[in-house]
């Protein structure tokens, strides 16, 4: 577990900066963004101005941040419905994101795949996958095509911890494992499927970790509350992919603060569970790292302010957006870009 | 000139294209080594090597997986899927993943990759081994579809699905490969979404597809030497894009349309074509369409069961005959 290291290296007597500040920054603006435009997705979606279902990461900021700020660029994303997280943390537009939930013209896709299939190829957001455990052999794939042409980028493969009982999910292990292919594959162990507790329908304890010896995999549990902690653990697993060594298994302990999706009220939660979480906050601890780390109040400040602005600029232009034309209905079913299928 | 079999067709459309395009890969159980448990892919191993021609644990949603994550990243994989009956156990990638991938990004991802597989009856396997589920294809917006009946189409159509940059589903039909047929010497490539008029004819036409087209060839040849009835046999080859201009033409000349289909009855493609055909042909017609399918069953297993009800040419024969008695 690499938590007690991390604990050990920690701030305070003999700082362990081998992050560095800039880094830690981009850390935190990255978590920032998403904490404050998921919060906004929801406030949105309470003035039913987002449309359809969503799945928000509010509490799990720091395993998407830390990944993607571990990445290069190329390193590819493959992400699941809950992928709002992972689609900002490549950079793609606070307005982009929020116009495809609003399901306006200036959406990412233009309306055409909502919240749940975020895709933004030119970041290296290859999907967002609303079929549990379908992307996890599509990542093998990309991986593959990296092995084969000797290309040096890694996919990177988030999803959560009831997808470890599907098969594709095993498949996938085995196939990446046989193929040696240079893949990461991270399970956010929320501690929940939909509503179900996911220690009532799982036969380990740990339901990424405890399988990874099937598939002669080291066993890595992390805290995904720490954005430093998951970073570390991306940049070894990068590393190890990068080298041939073949791929790896994560899981990372976290929390969501919100329900499942946009309708669920988390009724199924013992009381003072999420209390006790949200005094983990990733967003707090990462303001104290800062703070441990000398970072002035001001320059903190600075950041959250350029971020609440990015949101509330995205929130006006999207509410001003156009919706999508019906003339992008029958457009790229083909790859002529028509929806042809006779003569 | 040569006379191969369909399954040597398999192999050379396969070679023909990966000798061609280095970012044409291959992946299935038992392909590489073994050479195929139909033999349709020896050599290529030897050929082309462990790098591009891989053998796979028994996953078929990895293979599937692993093959559009491979295609929208740049290469140009085929999958095999040993057995056709076996889509249904990954049938998401079908279904949901290859044919949605494009729409759902606004265009942004591509996924140029061919799915072979077995299809069809006639091996005697029993119900999870010999359907034909074409149709199960036919229905996903998204995917094209083919289903070669000889060794010329095979590798011209084989080449034509490499080449093409939409998912598409390439249906081998397993009674086939010990078949033979004359195939020309050097690269063959032939277009997706062309039906090919097999045997001209002025009376009816005949439409049939992989299995079914040598015996609606049979059965026209007797059906003008026994009844006098001329018919014209159309090979379907290419469900999506569907090749309706050959089909409605045909008609228009005819005036009276059959289809051979050996998919159980319900939502074939012969079903979609008859309603094109009286949507936009009714006053051609001189007689209702009428499909001669499976009946609505799983297959049986033996032999003797499996032959009463898969179309014949003897009940093509007496269909088309009856049918002209009126
Ligand atoms: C194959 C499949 N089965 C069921 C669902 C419905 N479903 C959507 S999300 C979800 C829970 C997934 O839990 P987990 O993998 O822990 O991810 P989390 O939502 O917690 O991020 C389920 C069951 C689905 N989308 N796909
Ligand atoms: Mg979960």
């Amino acid at each position: 577990m690499a938590t007690a290291q991390d604990r050990a290296q920690a701030p305070g007597s003999g700082l362990n900066d081998d992050i560095g500040e800039a880094k830690r920054l981009a850390l935190y603006r990255s978590q920032l963004r998403i904490r404050e435009a998921e919060q906004r997705a929801y406030d949105l979606f309470l003035q039913n101005l987002v449309k359809g279902t969503s799945h928000l990461s509010l509490g799990q900021e720091a395993v998407a941040s830390g990944f993607a700020e571990a990445m290069q660029k190329g390193d590819l994303s493959f992400c699941t419905y809950r992928g709002h997280a992972h689609t900002l943390a490549r950079g793609v537009s606070v307005e982009k994101v929020l116009g495809e939930l609003m399901q306006r013209d200036n959406g990412l896709m233009r309306g055409k795949g909502g919240s749940m299939h975020l895709t933004s190829e030119e970041h290296g957001v290859m999907g967002s996958y609303a079929i549990i455990g379908a992307h996890l052999p599509i990542a093998c794939g990309a991986a593959w095509r990296a092995q084969y042409k000797g290309d040096k980028d890694v996919s990177v493969c988030f999803f959560g911890d009831g997808t470890t009982n599907i098969g594709a999910f095993h498949e996938a292990l085995n196939f990446a494992a046989i193929w040696k292919l240079p893949v990461v594959f991270v399970c956010e162990n929320n501690l929940y499927m939909e509503y179900t507790p996911i220690g009532d329908v799982t036969a380990v304890k740990h339901p990424a970790a405890d399988r990874a010896a099937s598939y002669g995999l080291e066993r890595i549990i992390i805290d995904g509350n720490d954005a430093d902690v998951v970073y570390r653990t991306a940049q070894k697993a990068f590393a190890k992919a990068r080298a041939g060594e073949g791929p790896s298994l994560i899981e990372a302990l976290t929390y969501r603060h919100s329900g499942h999706s946009r309708a669920d009220p988390a009724k199924y939660r013992p009381e003072g569970e999420l209390e006790k979480w949200k005094e983990r906050d990733p967003i707090k601890i990462y303001r104290e790292r800062l703070q441990q780390f000398g970072v002035g109040d001001s320059i903190i400040a600075k950041i959250d302010a350029e971020v609440r602005k990015e949101v509330d600029d995205a929130t006006e232009t999207c509410k001003a957006a156009p919706m999508p034309p019906a003339d992008i209905l029958t457009t790229d079913v083909y790859a002529d870009g028509g929806w042809a299928w006779r003569n | 000139m040569a006379e191969i079999t369909y399954r040597d067709a398999v192999i050379r459309g396969i070679a023909q294209e990966m000798a061609r395009d280095n970012d044409v890969v291959f992946l299935g159980e038992d392909v590489a080594k073994a050479g195929g448990v139909f033999k349709a892919t020896v050599g290529l191993y030897e050929q082309f090597g462990p790098l591009r021609v891989r053998d796979t644990p028994i996953s078929e949603q990895a293979i599937l997986g692993a093959a559009m994550g491979a295609a929208m990243t740049g290469l140009k994989p085929i999958a095999e899927i040993m057995f056709s009956d076996f889509f249904a156990v990954c049938f998401d990638y079908i279904a949901n993943e290859f044919p949605k991938s494009r729409y759902m990004s606004n265009g942004q991802t591509k996924c140029p990759l061919v799915v072979r597989t077995g299809n069809g009856a006639g091996s005697r396997f029993g119900a999870q081994h010999s359907q034909s589920v074409e149709n199960w294809c036919m229905m996903i917006p998204g995917l094209k579809v083919v289903a070669p009946s000889s060794p010329v189409d095979v590798i011209g159509l084989l080449a034509a699905a490499v080449r093409d940059p939409d998912p598409v589903i390439f249906l081998e039909h397993k009674s086939l490969y010990p078949t033979k047929g004359e195939v020309p010497d050097g690269e063959i490539v032939d277009r997706l979404g062309t039906a090919k008029i097999v045997r001209p004819g002025r009376d009816a036409t005949i439409l049939a597809l992989a299995l079914m087209v040598p015996r609606a060839l049979e059965a026209a040849e007797r059906l003008q030497a026994e009844h006098g009835i001329d018919c014209e046999v159309v090979d379907v080859r290419s469900l999506v894009p569907l090749d309706t201009q050959t089909i409605l033409g045909s008609v228009a000349k005819t005036h009276r349309l059959f289809t051979v289909e050996e998919n159980p009855r319900l939502c074939g493609w012969g079903a979609e074509i008859v309603s094109i055909v009286a949507d936009e042909a009714f006053y051609d017609l001189d007689g209702p369409p009428v499909r001669i399918t499976t009946p609505h069953i799983p297959l049986p297993a033996a032999d003797i069961l499996e032959d009463m009800v898969l179309p014949t040419a003897e009940r093509i024969v007496e269909t088309v005959q009856r049918s002209f008695q009126g």
